[in-house]
């Protein structure tokens, strides 16, 4: 897939459409020629390379919502620890993130840095079998923005995938950010190369939420990128004090179960706020193991994985 | 560059809602904000440059109506109110259903950004711009074509976690790399109040914004906890400012709009800070 570049025409079709060089906004384009000759959409070079590293990496998992705000990192940090409770399995997470990378602060690693070689970037590795890259490793400090456009976050997105050394990688989880642009379909474009590609789509109850996660499911849809099922975040709330349970986000339109019967889409979890859970992610700890076992959020976290790790055994066993 | 003349016409003066977080209260902060303006008196408008997640329509009950053009071609925002004080373009106004996804890529979004400021038929003393979370082709894109209009600032939303605070952070440098006047911060979410035995659980952290303001010598614009009445007001499209004059919730935002007035008028009392920005250029991409 070729960029468009940053001084294109209002409406360019993308030098790799079957309009390229020929639709009406290409009138006048100084790249018309090259575009019109097809030389740009010709094979991406990095395609292959991607698609080489992916081969050593079993499953991929996308999280995605169209909202922010609602989980998908912690959801993508809590269930790459549950999926890496089983010590023989090798979980990594990329954070694809650009502009507001949470998954350093979420795992405690949020003062590592990953330097450039030669080769190509060493993760971090939170547990022998839990490594993570993000573009918070990459960055000088904290405060540090990215101020980047689509073409930069996509380039930066395709060495994340062509040029961490993960090795041999049972699941890959991919942290995504808000939306259905740049990043989504630069994701969506590399991963659905490879085999055993998923997405699972995280909300809160909220109508406003929803509205957002419908458009990111209709993303799923165009871009044919298989949805596991809808992860409701923040269902309900228990009082620490009276153990009554309200419900802090209320839903007009009967939250994440209505969107299920709408789409078709399967429930796989409903996960209680805890406010354990916002701390632990702060600090960079590792709730699912330092809880109460027996407390809500952990049994739904660990129902969830199981569900994650069903759906990718049934899906390899049918493809061989 | 756009046309000075062009951008934002018809608007006094411009407040722009960011935050680098999604899901901390923008579009929530947005509303209320303009709700509170248009209860004195001034006449309020809300862009929502959130292309691919908008929720300004649904927030304000106005979901299913249409942007109508005029002869000479000017969107007309829709009015949310009987009064046509509160009006709003948003995307969503555009799309054929809810359901319709926008899979655009930067240059297409920086061109719909750049028709949003400069095509549309306003007529309100305050419009608030709400935006989408992040620093990246939107907010380049606004902050671009804004320079020329009189802007009072930037709100900047979080909730107290210290994951929230780590992006609005960045979103912080990014004012500062565009010259854009930071009015101050609010802290959106903290606290919940039991509705059975009113104890307040601090379910995502305490204190993060104020101790962010202060960090960075900024104006603490106050502090909202969450309150299921308002989330409930967000999704049916009620005034939660009217329905709850009396709540402490209402009375925070209104504090918040009274710091947010002052700084503006001493702001215009400090002579032509806009001007000078005009012939910036701007080179911030990498």
């Amino acid at each position: 897939m070729s960029e468009i570049p940053e001084n294109a025409p209002e409406h360019c079709p993308g030098p790799d459409s079957s309009g390229a060089g020929q639709a009406s906004a290409c009138a006048g384009c100084p790249n018309q020629n090259l575009c019109s000759s097809g030389a740009a959409a010709a094979p991406d070079a990095d395609a292959a390379a991607i698609l080489e590293r992916l081969s050593s990496i079993k499953h991929k998992l996308v999280v995605l919502s169209g909202k922010g705000g609602v989980g998908k990192s912690t959801v993508t940090a809590m269930l790459a620890r549950a999926l890496a409770s089983e010590p023989h399995i090798q979980v990594g997470i990329l954070d694809v993130d650009i502009c507001g990378p949470s998954q350093p602060r979420v795992l405690g690693v949020a003062e590592e840095s990953v330097h450039a070689a030669g080769t190509g970037w060493s993760p971090i590795y939170i547990e022998d079998n839990l490594a993570v890259m993000s573009i918070g490793f990459l960055l000088e400090s904290l405060e540090d923005a990215v101020m980047w456009r689509g073409p930069s976050k996509n380039g930066l997105i395709k060495r994340f995938l062509k040029d961490v050394e993960w090795g041999k990688l049972d699941y890959l989880i991919l942290d995504t950010p808000p939306g259905t642009s740049d990043e989504h379909l630069t994701v969506a474009h590399y991963l659905l190369q490879a085999s055993s590609v998923a997405a699972i789509v995280v909300t809160t109850p909220q109508e406003v939420s929803l509205l957002d996660v419908r458009k990111e499911i209709t993303f799923c849809e165009k871009v044919k990128l298989p949805i596991i099922g809808i992860v409701e975040n923040m269902t309900s709330f228990v009082c620490p004090k009276c153990k009554h349970e309200s419900i802090v986000f209320p839903s007009s339109t009967g939250g994440a179960a209505s969107l299920s019967l709408e789409c078709g889409i399967p429930v796989l979890a409903r996960l209680p706020i805890d406010p354990l859970i916002a701390r632990a992610c702060d600090e960079g700890s590792d709730y699912l193991s330092t809880a109460d076992q027996q407390s809500p959020a952990v049994l739904a976290y660990k129902q969830l994985a199981e569900k994650i790790r069903e759906y990718f055994s049934a899906s390899q066993g049918a493809a061989s | 560059m756009s046309d000075p003349e062009t951008v934002l016409r018809g608007v006094g003066a411009t407040i722009v809602v960011l935050s680098g977080k999604g899901g901390v209260g923008k579009s929530t902060t947005a509303v209320q904000l303009a709700f509170t303006l248009r209860k004195l008196g001034h006449k309020v408008g809300i862009l929502d440059v959130d292309l691919c997640g908008p929720s300004i329509p649904r927030m304000l009950a106005v979901e299913d109506q249409d942007v109508l053009t005029t002869p000479q071609g000017k969107w007309v925002p829709v009015f949310a109110d009987k009064e046509r004080k509160l009006s709003v373009v948003s995307i969503a106004f555009f799309l054929n259903s809810k359901k319709d996804a926008v899979i655009w890529r930067g240059p297409k979004k920086n061109s719909m950004i750049k028709q949003l400021l400069t095509a549309v038929d306003w007529d309100v003393d305050y419009l608030i711009i709400d935006t989408p979370p992040g620093t990246s082709d939107e907010h380049l894109a606004v902050m671009e074509n804004i320079r020329c209009a009189n802007v009072l600032g930037a709100v900047l939303v979080t909730t107290p976690q210290m994951l929230s605070v780590d992006d609005v952070t960045r979103e912080l440098t990014f004012c500062r790399k565009t010259q854009l006047n930071v009015l101050g911060i609010i802290e959106n979410m903290a606290g919940y109040v039991c509705p059975n035995c009113s104890e307040c659980s601090n379910i995502l952290a305490w204190g993060g914004g104020e101790a962010l303001a202060e960090r960075a010598s900024l104006t603490f614009l106050g502090r909202v906890p969450i309150e299921p009445k308002l989330t409930q007001c967000t999704e049916t499209g009620d005034n939660f400012m009217e329905k709850f004059a009396q709540s402490p919730v209402a009375s925070v935002y209104e504090s918040i709009v009274q710091k947010l007035l002052a700084s503006g008028a001493r702001r215009d009392g400090g002579g032509t800070e806009r001007s000078q920005h005009c012939d910036d250029s701007m080179d911030i991409d990498r």
